[in-house]
């Protein structure tokens, strides 16, 4: 069908509203934040300093807060990939084995995550605190008397753990949710066959579940490292990347240097991240290729 | 054969053991938060018990914290600035998503596919720390710490992802009945209105509940846009009363409950809506 070019004009109307949106508040501010990172810039000067890569170079080679932030992302990272999404699977496994009350299970283990991250990181410094926290409390209860007044939050011994238990408590509803998805893809048949073939429920594990969870797994794995080394409301709530930047993570960082009227800096800096994500991301389109050519 | 079925008995209590003990640490927290808005400051510094008083008495707890909370510590005008930006920014993306979707979907225009794949781009590219242009663009639009500036951040975030769904769900519509409207005279804004709009309820729907939960929860955008309390989400609130007020543990309880009530029952009533939107939002590349 050949279009007059007043109904391709009126076509494209529809589309201008979501263009016009996506083009200033997203394709722009894209841009811009690579034009910023070659300058030194307060945000209110007429002048913008040009100085290349120089930001760049001084966040790579001479600000250890930076790669500080980096190594802590990655720390809780880490302990979501392993503990959460361990859990997450486990639970998934079970609630999958036809026990009664699958719904409420359900139900509650995805709660944590539909809450928002400043209500869920103010609740958990409430239960952490030192003085009235719930957590001294009952350990106190169970006999361990020590620490009766120990600022979970403030030491740096125990502020960047706590900050991920609370991130992990918050995010395996998420995992657990996805899998038992994948989970209740795999048919019946198989295991039912298993069975026949006298295969015991770690053969069958090992050979049906794991092989065809795979993709699933991925898309999980993917989701979590993105979701983690982001983390922000959280830490904000909390800790404000305190004590002495034992909880800083990358995102505060960048934010705290644009408070601080740092514009350029900060942007160089969220190109540096956002490059480290990226990668990450051709990982997550490479999978999830993978897995529609498995279809 | 009876010690096979104690094998059965004894697995299915050890796995509800598991399974109770971890729905008891995610409920536990919240029952917290709730019981301590019902407490006095007296019993939250004194006490650790766990229910704010006699459970035959519940009139005897502490129910003027959530008058307090809304009235004089401001959290009424959060919540409803909450509830304002909620219904609006949903509003907007799901018309705006909508429109273009249907037009990716069905219609012809110039560079409909470079379009297409960059908003597809957008979702699946990580960017961080986009909230400083951000912040640069609203204040030379005169727009910072504005509602207006707040919701069009919040309306052009929800869009590629709507987009995405909705095309996703328009492509499977039968054309039929559209090109018989198309016949009978009907314009093309008409057929996406009166025939494709309502046919995409499930979707639209699902789109509802995530885009609501997202704008609800959201904290970054309102933190680096706003600076005036009257204008302020619940969320944004929160930490301005926590930074004001560190030890009033009841109010900040009462004020956290009322920010997680209305998600809650959202949550419960619409739980299918959200696990199909967690689906496809996994499952989206």
């Amino acid at each position: 069908m050949k279009l007059t070019l007043k109904e391709k004009l009126g076509n494209f109307s529809f589309v201008i509203p979501a263009l016009a949106l996506f083009l200033v508040f997203s394709l722009y501010p894209i841009l811009r934040t690579f034009e910023l990172s070659v300058f030194q810039w307060n945000g209110i000067d007429k002048d913008m300093v040009f100085v290349g890569l120089a930001q760049y170079k001084h966040i790579l080679f001479n600000n250890p807060a930076f790669w500080k932030s980096m190594t802590n992302a990655g720390i809780i990272t880490l302990l979501a990939l392993t503990l959460q999404n361990g859990l997450a699977l486990l639970l998934a496994l079970l609630v999958t084995k036809n026990i009664r009350g699958e719904n409420i299970y359900r139900t509650i283990f995805f709660l944590p995550p539909v809450l928002s991250g400043i209500v869920v990181g103010l609740i958990w410094k409430f239960v952490f605190d030192g003085n009235f926290g719930i957590l001294n409390h009952f350990l106190a209860g169970i006999g361990f008397t020590n620490f009766i007044d120990y600022a979970w939050l403030s030491e740096v011994k125990t502020a960047l753990f706590s900050v991920a238990v609370v991130h992990m408590w918050k995010g395996f509803g998420y995992g657990f949710i996805i899998l038992l998805a994948g989970l209740q893809t795999i048919p019946v048949e198989l295991y039912e066959a298993a069975e026949v073939d006298g295969a015991d429920a770690w053969q069958q594990f090992k050979n049906i579940t794991f092989p065809l969870l795979i993709p699933i797994f991925t898309i999980v794995t993917i989701l979590t490292i993105l979701g983690s080394m982001q983390i922000f409301d959280l830490i904000y709530s909390m800790t404000r990347g305190g004590p002495a930047g034992h909880t800083h993570v990358p995102i505060t960082k960048i934010y705290e240097y644009m408070a601080n009227g740092e514009f350029g800096y900060s942007t160089a800096m969220a190109v540096i991240f956002g490059l480290v994500l990226l990668i990450i991301s051709f990982a997550q389109i490479y999978a999830s290729k993978k897995l529609n050519y498995d279809k | 054969m009876t010690i096979y079925k104690i094998k059965k008995v004894l697995n299915s209590t050890l796995i509800h053991a598991i399974l109770m003990s971890v729905a008891l640490t995610c409920v536990f927290p919240v029952f917290w938060m709730i019981s301590s808005s019902l407490k006095t400051q007296d019993q939250i510094f004194k006490s650790m018990s766990l229910l704010p008083g006699s459970l035959l008495d519940i009139f005897s707890w502490n129910w003027s914290n959530y008058i307090v909370a809304f009235v004089k510590a401001d959290f009424g005008f959060y919540f409803f600035n909450s509830v304002f930006y909620t219904v609006v920014g949903v509003f907007f993306i799901i018309l705006i998503a909508s429109m273009a979707a249907y037009a990716f979907s069905r219609l012809q225009f110039f560079g409909k596919n470079v379009l297409f794949y960059m908003l597809i781009a957008t979702l699946l590219i990580p960017i961080p720390g986009v909230f400083v242009p951000l912040y640069l663009l609203l204040k030379n639009l005169g727009l910072l710490d504005s509602r207006t500036g707040l919701l069009l951040c919040y309306i052009s975030n929800g869009l590629a992802f709507a987009i995405f769904l909705l095309k996703g769900f328009f492509d499977q519509l039968p054309k039929e009945v559209e090109e018989a409207a198309l016949i009978d005279g009907c314009s093309r804004f008409g057929i996406y209105w009166r025939i494709a709009l309502p046919l995409a309820k499930p979707a639209i729907a699902t789109l509802v509940i995530m885009n609501s939960l997202t704008i609800w929860n959201e904290f970054l955008l309102a933190l680096v846009v706003l600076q005036d309390k009257a204008k302020m989400p619940i969320q944004r609130g929160l930490m301005v009363f926590q930074g004001t007020f560190i030890t009033d543990y009841p109010m900040l309880m009462a004020g956290l409950t009322i920010a997680t009530i209305p998600i809650v029952i959202v949550y419960l009533l619409m739980q299918k809506h959200i696990v199909k939107g967690i689906a496809s939002g996994a499952l989206k590349g």
